[in-house]
């Protein structure tokens, strides 16, 4: 009897045993987060279930471009492959005001060229970079682009260029759409630096866009002439001793001063990106940065006069990942913008996860703290991610995420994350010198990865529908810009992949579901509108957006901020804050349309 | 207990009763050395570099680990065990663990704790508890979760801090001729490895100064319950776990060690335990032949 007693225990707990081997196993076969699956619909199957449908149409719409990666000094030589590894970039502007959608992609290539894609209106694009003299601005001497941003920055406007690169950073004034002037001299802009990031905001609200520039590598190191291989991080989470960060302020007379030691931004970090907006309704844009090997920061504007680092304090800097794109969006229609920020997760390996840096309830200039909800809503597993947006692409009322995944895809079947692993764990010493990486030869590294494309059901969860609607390349994904390219109302793809084409995904949306646009010109404020926010009121719901200078991985979304309501939508007012202050709210108003709004005087 | 509890307060105790009281107060229990040292390396981590995934997820396998130690303790060895073990496994999970999901922290917890209770050999349980909860996940859960393989900061001088607090501990537990056998056997490994993989020395080393080795190396390896029990048995172990290791890095297996020591651990307590009762068969034999 005392040996039964004994027996049936031991049965029971080997069976409680066999039962915790079993729970990750059961995991993997039947919890699969936000993912609609991998049978691709026809398109109007797609539109039918998710509200719409992409086409990549790139080379149909005379795009033929293949980014080009540059070859810095033969001592990266053994890693090459990932260390040359961004510079593939897209941003939209109107540089010529005729009403249709352009895109600026750049080129890494020592010699080759960015293209600068003229929409004709008529569904075809047409490369002018060459004639408007914003094409050969790849070389060795004086560096190669990693991005580029627009923004009227004497409001003429016409925005203007400003190109970051690994190597002289450049500005190009914009005359009058018919060609650009190299401004960068007069200017005052530094000889020479290491940026993937920079975004024009108006941090003092004084009605001139301003510049922040992120570093990543540190600012005195020359990729192509390098005296010493101890170039890399520091450490693989803790590095500080990246670029550091500048904050142009614009002096009005075509002259800006550098100014963020000045006002409180002092950081080493290694900054892949930043995006400005009003994080805490203070009317002053707040600067969040993503960066690489740490944490991210978050700069909070005091009134302008000085921005003070809170990542702590709000919860979005105490994990820290690899930080490689950021950006702000009203994800549950609550009149708050949440922040998404793209790490890496590779099975078996590291599993950073991305983040949804959601702010609390009622949260206040004083008291905003944030919580990272991206497992909950399902956005949390990406790959190796990189540029992404938010949007709505089904014009459904709620904003979608396109996530682009992939870093080095080189041979097919081979990885080069252990010895990656192996380096990584290293202490400074040994990891900061190039030297002592491992050659990655033909290997790749999280390659040929599949993208994201989440849509947001409006009640807190996320569906990844990119294979069945058609975003189905594997491309190594970098900068990722939502645009109206033909102006239908409803946002097109474009997506520049390193060493890859740059992708155009046509979006159809199904006609049921509707949208307005807000196209505004301010007066007061920045011509570009650049801070300025929309809360539009519709169906008993709000969202909240502002026009940003900038944000993603080294991209640029379109100046016009563009709204999707649903079916049978009825819109009760949108309350626009302008950059300078002014509030106006408008209560005539009709789905479909472009509403153009110059500031009021 | 019952009479002290209801004794007035301000009642002096009977001076036995008091010499009693100062000897349980300060006697120190060397089974606390080992939980404090890994205390110190998660606090160091923690405060120079936020080495954790969060407070929460390590809380939920320090937990995990001593509420079912607990338990099982109570139900399968009629007694309250120690915590010490089972705190020092929660930790290690809460530290080499890296998921931002909550569930991997508290079911490694589990598996580690469980593993004690069910997969025994004469009475011992043969895996590291807690190499053997984390191989299970990496294994069976490579979708939610990693190992700590690439955290530790810039600064040296935390990681020498703990190399020497954990060496002397470790010399003070008799323990530290394993941390010294799989340190060189790593370090002649990494020469080889080098040589063989035309990698730099210190591309091969460099794992060896990230904090997951300072776990590996302090809590798992010289484990008292998992390891051999003769100190040459376990300099020869310690030996082989690095070689294995070796091996397995040359096929580019990330987590080496860990598998390493799932593979080695056992098999030389098995071995050990089939040896001994070979000897045992044999003096037996011995005896009995001399008796007749």
């Amino acid at each position: 009897m005392g040996m039964m007693q004994g027996r049936i225990p031991r049965i029971l707990l080997t069976i409680f045993f066999i039962g915790l081997i079993a729970v990750p196993v059961v995991l993997k076969r039947y919890y699969r987060p936000g993912t609609a699956g991998k049978a691709v619909l026809d398109a109007q199957s797609a539109i039918d279930r998710y509200g719409f449908h992409l086409e990549e149409v790139a080379k149909t719409c005379g795009i033929d471009f293949t980014h080009q990666a540059p070859h810095l000094d033969q001592k990266l030589d053994h890693i090459m492959p990932q260390v040359a590894s961004m510079g593939a970039a897209v941003s939209v502007v109107d540089f010529d005001r005729d009403g249709w959608y352009d895109l600026y992609v750049t080129n890494s290539g020592e010699g080759s060229h960015n293209c600068l894609y003229r929409n004709l209106g008529n569904g075809q694009f047409k490369d002018v970079a060459p004639e408007m003299g914003i094409a050969d601005m790849n070389r060795a001497e004086t560096g190669v682009t990693m991005g580029a941003v627009w923004g009227d920055y004497d409001n003429d406007g016409y925005e203007d260029l400003f190109i970051n690169k690994w190597g002289r950073p450049e500005l190009f004034h914009n005359d009058g759409g018919r060609g650009f002037t190299r401004v960068t001299d007069k200017a005052g802009l530094p000889a020479w630096l290491n940026a993937n990031t920079a975004i024009w905001f108006d941090y003092d609200r004084d009605g001139l866009l301003d510049l922040f520039v992120g570093g990543y590598y540190a600012e005195n190191v020359d990729l192509w002439h390098l005296s010493t291989t101890k170039i890399m991080p520091e450490s693989f989470e803790y590095a500080q001793n990246g670029g550091r960060k500048y904050l142009f302020h614009n002096l009005g007379n075509g002259q800006f001063e550098e100014v963020a030691e000045q006002l409180g931004i002092v950081s080493r970090r290694w900054s892949l990106a930043a995006v400005a907006a009003d994080l805490r309704g203070t009317g002053y844009p707040d600067l969040f940065i993503a960066n690489d090997y740490g944490v991210s920061e978050l700069f909070v504007n005091d009134g302008g006069k000085r921005f003070r680092e809170v990542g702590k304090a709000t919860g979005v800097g105490f994990a820290p990942k690899s930080g490689m794109s950021a950006a702000a969006g009203d994800v549950l229609n609550q009149g708050q913008f949440a922040i998404y920020v793209t790490n890496i997760s590779e099975e078996g390996v590291l599993i950073q996860g991305n983040n949804l840096w959601v702010p609390n309830t009622g949260a206040t200039a004083d008291n905003i703290k944030y919580e990272n909800l991206a497992r909950d809503m399902g956005v949390e597993l990406g790959g190796w991610s990189f540029g992404m947006q938010f949007g709505d692409l089904n014009n459904d009322g709620n904003l979608d995420l396109y996530v682009a995944n992939g870093y080095v895809s080189a041979d097919r079947g081979t990885s080069y994350w252990y010895d990656y692993s192996k380096i990584a764990g290293g202490n400074s010493s040994i990891i900061s010198d190039a030297a002592n990486w491992p050659p990655m030869g033909s290997r790749s590294l999280s390659g040929y990865q599949q993208k994201r494309l989440w849509i947001n059901d409006g009640a807190g969860h996320f569906t990844d529908v990119a294979q069945v609607v058609g975003a189905s390349d594997t491309y190594d994904g970098r900068s990722v810009a939502l645009v109206d390219l033909w102006n239908r109302g409803v946002l097109d793809v474009v997506v520049a992949n390193q060493k890859g084409p740059l992708l155009i995904y046509k979006n159809t949306v199904s006609p049921a579901n509707q949208w307005i646009d807000f196209e505004l010109e301010g007066t007061a404020s920045n011509r570009d509108a650049i801070g300025a926010q929309v809360r539009l009121f519709w169906n008993g719901q709000q969202q909240v957006q502002e026009v940003l200078g900038g944000s993603g991985f080294c991209a640029e979304n379109q100046r016009r901020l563009h709204f999707g309501l649903g079916k049978t939508p009825h819109i009760e007012k949108a309350v626009i804050r302008w950059p300078s202050g002014k509030t106006q709210t408008i209560e005539t108003l009709e789905a479909g349309k472009v509403l153009k709004l110059k500031e009021p005087q | 207990m019952k009479s002290v509890a209801s004794a007035p307060i301000s009642q002096p105790a009977s001076p036995v009763a008091e010499e009693k009281s100062a000897r349980w107060r300060f006697r120190y229990d060397p089974r606390f050395t080992p939980p404090l040292l890994i205390t110190c390396i998660l606090l160091v981590g923690q405060i120079t570099f936020g080495i954790l995934e969060s407070y929460s997820r390590t809380v939920l396998a320090i937990v995990t680990g001593i509420v079912l130690e607990m338990v099982l303790g109570r139900m399968f060895a009629k007694k309250w065990p120690h915590i010490a073990s089972a705190y020092i496994t929660g930790i290690s999970v809460g530290i080499l663990v890296r998921s931002p999901a909550f569930w991997p922290y508290a079911l490694c917890s589990a598996l580690s704790i469980t593993s004690k209770y069910v997969i025994r050999v004469k009475r011992r349980h043969i895996f590291n508890p807690s190499n053997f909860g984390i191989c299970v996940l990496l294994f069976l859960a490579p979708f939610a979760v990693a190992g700590l393989s690439i955290q530790w900061g810039n600064n040296v001088w935390p990681m020498a801090v703990i190399w020497m607090l954990g060496s002397v501990t470790i010399w003070r537990l008799k323990r530290f001729h394993i941390c010294a056998t799989y340190v060189a056997s790593f370090l002649v490994f990494s020469l080889v490895r080098s040589l063989i993989t035309g990698h730099t020395f210190w591309a091969e080393v460099a794992p060896l100064t990230g904090p997951m080795y300072q776990l590996y190396i302090f809590f798992m390896i010289t484990d008292p319950k998992t390891t051999v029990s003769t100190r040459r048995g376990q300099i020869i172990v310690a030996f082989l776990v690095a070689l294995a290791e070796m091996i397995l890095r040359l096929n580019e297996f990330v987590y080496a060690p860990f598998y390493a020591l799932f593979i080695v651990g056992p098999a030389a307590l098995l071995f050990e335990m089939w040896w001994k009762s070979r000897q045992a068969s044999t003096q037996e034999l011995s005896a009995q032949q001399r008796g007749a």
